[in-house]
């Protein structure tokens, strides 16, 4: 049985700096025009009340991590032998995300299927994802860039989260959604909150009703495929695109990288780093051959992977959790549900009988 | 190997053979004996080479599973990774990620009579498998060898040709692109040295790597002697950084080379997208 609790509004930092104790808490606040989640600092406070511009991706998934450490041993009897020294670096850092919308928290779950649930598993990535606890804030309203509600989620979803809380009079209603996350909940800060749950309800209740029309994506996997070799159609949807990559650094499910070593004389690290796959290099080959050349093979990526190739192979799941940020912040405004929804609503403009 | 995929097992190089003026086939050991004891591999796998401080690029062991003496890799030199491999020598520390990816099925493969067409450093992928089969011989059918080069100086494994040649259950057929003095196979092009061997296709799968253009007039020239899309193996090159699957860099599709390749029927290749 889920536990619910019941905060009041001032108290919220007391909460974090009490959670800071045992744990790192990334909260969002203002830096320059942009909403970003930093570990938190009671002076700088938190801004809770809208999306964040960029999603707390790094909190399991860091912009550039170390993997690995390496040290070259010389033999000092013989210094042509070098003997070599590797290390993994698996992290430790438990982290406390506070203040993400559902659809952050709902994001990692497409990491997760590939991450944990495939062959081989990331051992980084498992370690992080078991330290970190989500306490989701509900959305009050849809913005206009957002579509949840599309992809299978909604502005209280708790999928991925470990708490979920609620605005409710004076303060925040708060569910554990998983059993870690009851752990949290040791607060005196908090108290009982099962008399607040209709409230939450009826609030949940209201943001539902005040989302967009959804899109309707069925049949998404296929409709893309079958414009696949269309060269016009993606050449007219990525006409505009200047292949910044901002739509993947911000994507809450966008989870490709690069590995690299960085060397500092005997001793070195092997890294990895975010990659984006709207970026020319991402696919060229030694050879020179490059399979993706132009940007519209390569939004077509994009746009596949997410809506086509990955739901065919998590059972249907479209790695996309709606949460409008590649729309809000592309500098040239491309909008990926107008490119499904037009790989979806096309016909062939010749159709002959056969 | 290791329940961190990341982590590299290290390795000590054996041996270095300079196959051709950009080719160089590098047999290593791992250093851990247990390690070394379980390790194993189909043929056709690859591995992720380590050099620190540089990086790491995609490889397949060209050695076969039957010697396990050591693993073997041969490394043309086109960038950093593999320039860096290429400055490495007898004793250097290496490290080594492997297996990844698929084998060819050679269990399905048995009983039949095989075809394998190689072109320059393709000719790697094929040698795992020619030397499995050989150390199988009673297994398979007739095995027919096509292996071409642009001249003889870029003949890698130019020390087992002498063998290949004189075996009399291997079809060995050599040939490279323009004359060369001295040489007295064939010259041409591999596929119209393959149109003249013309092997049947009855019973029969062919194998072929090399350059992509190669491959692709290999597959026409196959489809004229009348193999089908299924008969016709391939394996595939893709950039590559994980190798299993996780950093999205390798896709066609649905399909991950670095995990459902780098081996792929004609057949399978042609359901994929579009997008070689
Ligand atoms: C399944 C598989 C099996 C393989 N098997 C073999 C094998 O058995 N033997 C073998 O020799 N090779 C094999 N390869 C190919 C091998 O992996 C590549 O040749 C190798 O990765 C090249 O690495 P590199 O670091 O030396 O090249 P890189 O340094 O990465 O550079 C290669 C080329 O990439 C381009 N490039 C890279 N970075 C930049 C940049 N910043 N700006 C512009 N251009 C850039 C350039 O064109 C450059 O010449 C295989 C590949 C795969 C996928
Ligand atoms: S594709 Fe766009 S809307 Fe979907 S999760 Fe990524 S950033 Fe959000
Ligand atoms: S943010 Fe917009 S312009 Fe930049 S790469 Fe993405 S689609 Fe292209
Ligand atoms: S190389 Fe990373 S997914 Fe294939």
């Amino acid at each position: 049985m889920a536990q619910t609790k019941f905060i009041k509004k001032e108290s919220l930092s007391a909460w974090l700096e009490e959670l800071g104790q045992d744990h790192e808490v990334l909260a969002p606040r203002f830096e320059g025009d942009s909403i970003i989640f930093r570990p938190y600092d009671s002076e700088k406070g938190f801004f809770i009340d809208r999306e964040a511009t960029a999603p707390p991706k790094k909190a399991i998934f860091p912009q550039s991590e170390t993997l690995l450490e390496y040290s070259q041993i010389k033999d000092m009897e013989n210094l042509s032998k070098i003997a070599m020294d590797v290390k993994e670096t698996i992290p430790t850092t438990s982290y406390v995300v506070f203040g993400n919308r559902p659809c952050d928290a709902r994001g990692f779950t497409m990491f997760d299927r590939v991450y944990l649930n495939g062959e081989k598993v990331d051992v980084y990535y498992k370690a992080r994802r078991e330290n970190t606890y989500f306490i989701t804030l509900s959305c009050e309203k849809g913005e206009a860039t957002c579509f949840c509600n599309a992809v299978g989620s909604g502005p209280s979803d708790p999928s991925g989260s470990d708490l979920l809380m609620t605005p409710v009079k004076d303060g925040y209603y708060i569910e554990s959604v998983s059993k870690r996350g009851e752990e949290l909940l040791k607060s005196s800060l908090l108290t009982d909150g099962s008399k607040m749950k209709a409230e939450a309800d009826k609030y949940k209740k209201a943001a539902n009703a005040s989302m967009n029309k959804a899109p309707d994506f069925t049949g998404s996997p296929e409709k893309l495929l079958a414009v696949f070799d269309n060269g016009a159609f993606w050449e007219e949807m990525s006409d505009k695109c200047i292949s910044c990559g901002a739509c993947t650094y911000l994507c809450p499910t966008c989870y490709c990288f690069n590995i690299t070593d960085e060397a500092n004389g005997l001793k070195g690290t092997r890294i990895r780093s975010w990659d984006n796959c709207m970026s020319a290099q991402f696919t060229s080959e030694a050879s020179g051959h490059n399979p993706r050349p132009a940007k519209a093979n390569r939004l077509k990526n994009r746009v596949g992977h997410k809506f086509s190739y990955y739901p065919d192979l998590h059972g249907g799941v479209i790695s996309c959790c709606g949460c409008g940020r590649c729309i809000k912040s592309c500098p040239v405004g491309v909008d990926i549900r107008q490119i499904v929804l037009s790989a979806i609503a096309y016909k062939p403009a010749t159709k002959k009988e056969a | 190997m290791n329940s961190n995929p990341y982590l590299p097992a290290m390795a000590t190089i054996q041996e270095v053979i300079e196959e051709t003026p950009t080719i160089k086939t590098f047999r290593v050991t791992l250093n851990n004996p247990n390690l070394k004891k379980d390790f194993t591999f189909g043929p056709g796998q690859v591995g992720q080479l380590s050099a620190f401080g540089i990086g790491e690029a995609t490889f397949v062991i060209n050695s076969s599973p039957t010697r396990m003496d050591y693993l073997q890799f041969s490394v043309m030199k086109t960038g950093e990774v593999t320039s860096m491999l290429h400055t490495l020598s007898a004793g250097d520390q290496i490290g080594v990620r492997a297996p990844l990816g698929n084998a060819f099925p050679y269990e399905d493969m048995k009983g039949k009579d095989i075809v394998f067409v190689g072109g320059g450093i393709g000719m790697a992928p094929l040698r795992t498998l020619l030397l499995f089969m050989l150390d199988n011989r009673k297994d398979y059918g007739k095995i027919t060898l096509l292996y071409g080069a642009r001249s003889p100086v870029d003949m890698a494994f130019s020390y087992e040709l002498p063998e290949w040649l004189e075996r009399d259950d291997l079809d060995t057929h050599l040939t490279i692109d323009a004359p060369f003095e001295g040489w007295e196979h064939n010259v041409g092009l591999i596929p119209n040295v393959l149109l003249d061997i013309n092997p049947s296709p009855k019973n029969c799968v062919a194998i072929t790597c090399g350059p992509p253009i190669m491959i692709k007039f290999t597959v026409q020239a196959l489809a004229k002697l009348g193999f089908e899309d299924e008969q016709i193996y391939t394996t595939l090159e893709k950039r590559m950084k994980c190798g299993i699957g996780i950093c999205g860099r390798c896709n066609i599709g649905t399909s991950y080379v670095c995990q459902d390749g780098p081996v792929y029927t004609y057949a399978q290749l042609k359901k994929l997208p579009n997008e070689m």
